[in-house]
């Protein structure tokens, strides 16, 4: 009997905790459509999400696009080529590896850093403060977020798939000794508009999911230092595994015959 | 009875809460609060801690909302008020909460001018001016104007969120705990320009505390709140031989009395 208590107290709160993450999805989704917008705050959203994730960014696909081409160059063996090298390099980037790694890195910056801000800002009662000062805390903190997210986001994939095959075209030539004009030229015609246009999509879902989850983390954080923290951790974890399952769901619809 | 007398008895209350219920859970937080507050009066409830003290004025504000009982603003009922209307409400509310809750991403002069700057009611220059000026009525020069939060001791962040609640000149004042955190004296200063300010303003202010030196200074009429009802009120200069034995335990801060606080055993 007690087992069943347990199981069915777990379904339940999960279920609430389902509930509460729809009805704040929709409340939020309502207000990006509804002006007021507070065009400053987005602007500073911008900068923070789009401008300082760049060197995380840049780093992570840069040595993603340079260990690709040595694996792929020692995985086809004799086989290996400029061609074949270039081809794998450019449709794991811009297909996979740029968006996948570029979200995970930025839900550990920046929706680590949305969860620990609101959450503070909620413990210490100054999401109440906005309220009484007339100002809705949604339209305020949660709205610039989600759309800085979801816009930013596609636009470092963009700048990670450059810097990525840019890695491997490094590691080809100088490493491997590879004809660089025939890799460039090869990575040219590798480019296929299904492959670059599902990876933007997926950066766009992605940063909406990682502000989402920063945001509802930390509007919902109590008590204390220890609930920050809680709510920091938790919008990581929620967004990392978000992101690896939306990205299986938005494959499959771009490449699944 | 003169008319002006007549006039004044049938005066409908600036705030009036009427037999508020609000409940967390298994815990009945408020069980019938009534409380009727004139306009220019200032209240002061005093209570324990987790009496339920944070709850009304959340209710109040509209943070919460209750579970029965009704709340007036000027005779209107407000109670379920959302969106746009409350926005409009809250318009005229200034709130001091515990911790001064400043926004530590805006600058001392942003904080104050808040309200002006975000319903573009004020260009950048007035909003600064406003500050200036306001930050100068509670007694900050204006080189406070441009710094940081969490630069701020904790007498001058009181301050500074004092000026922020006034900024607006709020027919409505409210004070979540005004002295908690500070010394005796800053206390005494703070409770001081609380009341210059709201008299300036002619505001009606509703503050909650469990420090009777500021209810004292504060207040115009003091209640008492005790497991989720008020038990009496009184003008503040009678609180001393009011004769209820919770009061009187309250005020005198004695462990031995009506009042039972929960301890742990063991």
């Amino acid at each position: 009997m007690r087992f069943l208590r347990a199981i069915g107290r777990a379904a339940l709160r999960f279920l609430a905790a389902a509930g509460r993450l729809a009805i704040f999805t929709f409340v939020s989704l309502s207000y990006c459509v509804r002006p007021p917008i507070y065009v400053s705050q987005i602007l500073r959203q911008f900068v923070e999400i789009g401008y300082y994730s760049l060197p995380v960014v840049g780093l992570t696909t840069l040595f993603t696009g340079m260990v690709l081409t040595v694996q792929t160059a020692d995985g086809f063996g004799d086989f290996s080529d400029e061609n074949a090298v270039a081809t794998i390099v450019v449709l794991s980037v811009t297909r996979e590896l740029a968006p996948v790694l570029a979200g995970l890195m930025v839900a550990g910056r920046i929706g680590a850093s949305m969860a620990a801000e609101i959450g503070t800002m909620r413990v210490t009662e100054q999401i109440d403060a906005l309220t009484t000062l007339a100002t809705n805390p949604y339209r305020y903190l949660i709205v610039p977020r989600l759309i800085a997210g979801t816009a930013m986001l596609p636009l470092l994939v963009v700048v990670g798939n450059i810097i990525g095959i840019f890695g491997g075209f490094l590691i080809a030539v100088y490493e491997l000794g590879y004809n660089g004009h025939q890799f460039i030229a090869r990575s040219w015609d590798a480019l296929e508009t299904i492959g670059v246009v599902s990876g933007l999509v997926k950066a766009a879902v992605f940063g909406f999911l990682i502000a989402l989850m920063g945001c509802y983390h930390g509007y919902h954080s109590k008590g204390g230092a220890q609930g920050v923290g809680m709510a920091t951790t938790n919008s990581v974890v929620s967004a990392s595994i978000l992101i690896l399952s939306f990205n299986y769901i938005i494959t499959g619809l771009f490449f699944a015959a | 009875m003169s008319a002006a007398q007549s006039d004044i008895m049938t005066e409908t209350p600036k705030i009036s809460l009427q037999n508020l219920h609000k409940r967390f859970g298994p815990v009945e937080v408020l069980k019938g609060l009534s409380l009727d507050i004139a306009k220019g009066e200032s209240v002061v409830v005093i209570g324990g801690s987790g009496t339920g003290k944070s709850v009304m004025l959340k209710c109040l504000l509209g943070l919460m909302e209750p579970d029965e009982g009704k709340i007036f603003v000027d005779g209107e009922e407000t109670t379920h008020l959302r969106g746009a209307a409350r926005t409009d409400l809250l318009a005229h509310f200034g709130m001091l909460f515990q911790g001064g809750a400043l926004f530590d991403s805006l600058s001392v002069w942003q904080n104050v001018a808040f309200q002006g700057l975000q319903r573009h009611t004020l260009t950048r220059a007035q909003a600064r001016d406003l500050a200036v000026r306001k930050l100068a009525d509670v007694g900050l020069k204006p080189e406070v104007a441009d710094m940081m939060p969490v630069e701020l001791s904790g007498g001058m962040e009181k301050r500074v969120a004092l000026a922020r609640a006034i900024a607006t000149d709020p027919d409505i004042i409210l004070f979540d705990e005004p002295t908690t955190g500070l010394d005796p004296i800053m206390g005494d200063v703070i409770d001081r320009l609380i009341v210059k300010c709201t008299k300036e303003l002619g505001a009606t202010t509703l503050s909650i505390t469990h420090d009777m030196a500021s209810a004292r200074t504060i207040a115009d009429r003091i209640a008492m709140l005790y497991d989720g009802k008020l038990i009496w009120q009184g003008e503040a200069s009678s609180i001393d031989d009011c004769g209820n034995p919770f009061v009187d335990q309250f005020v005198n801060g004695r462990a031995e009395g009506p009042i039972q606080m929960p301890v742990q055993a063991g």
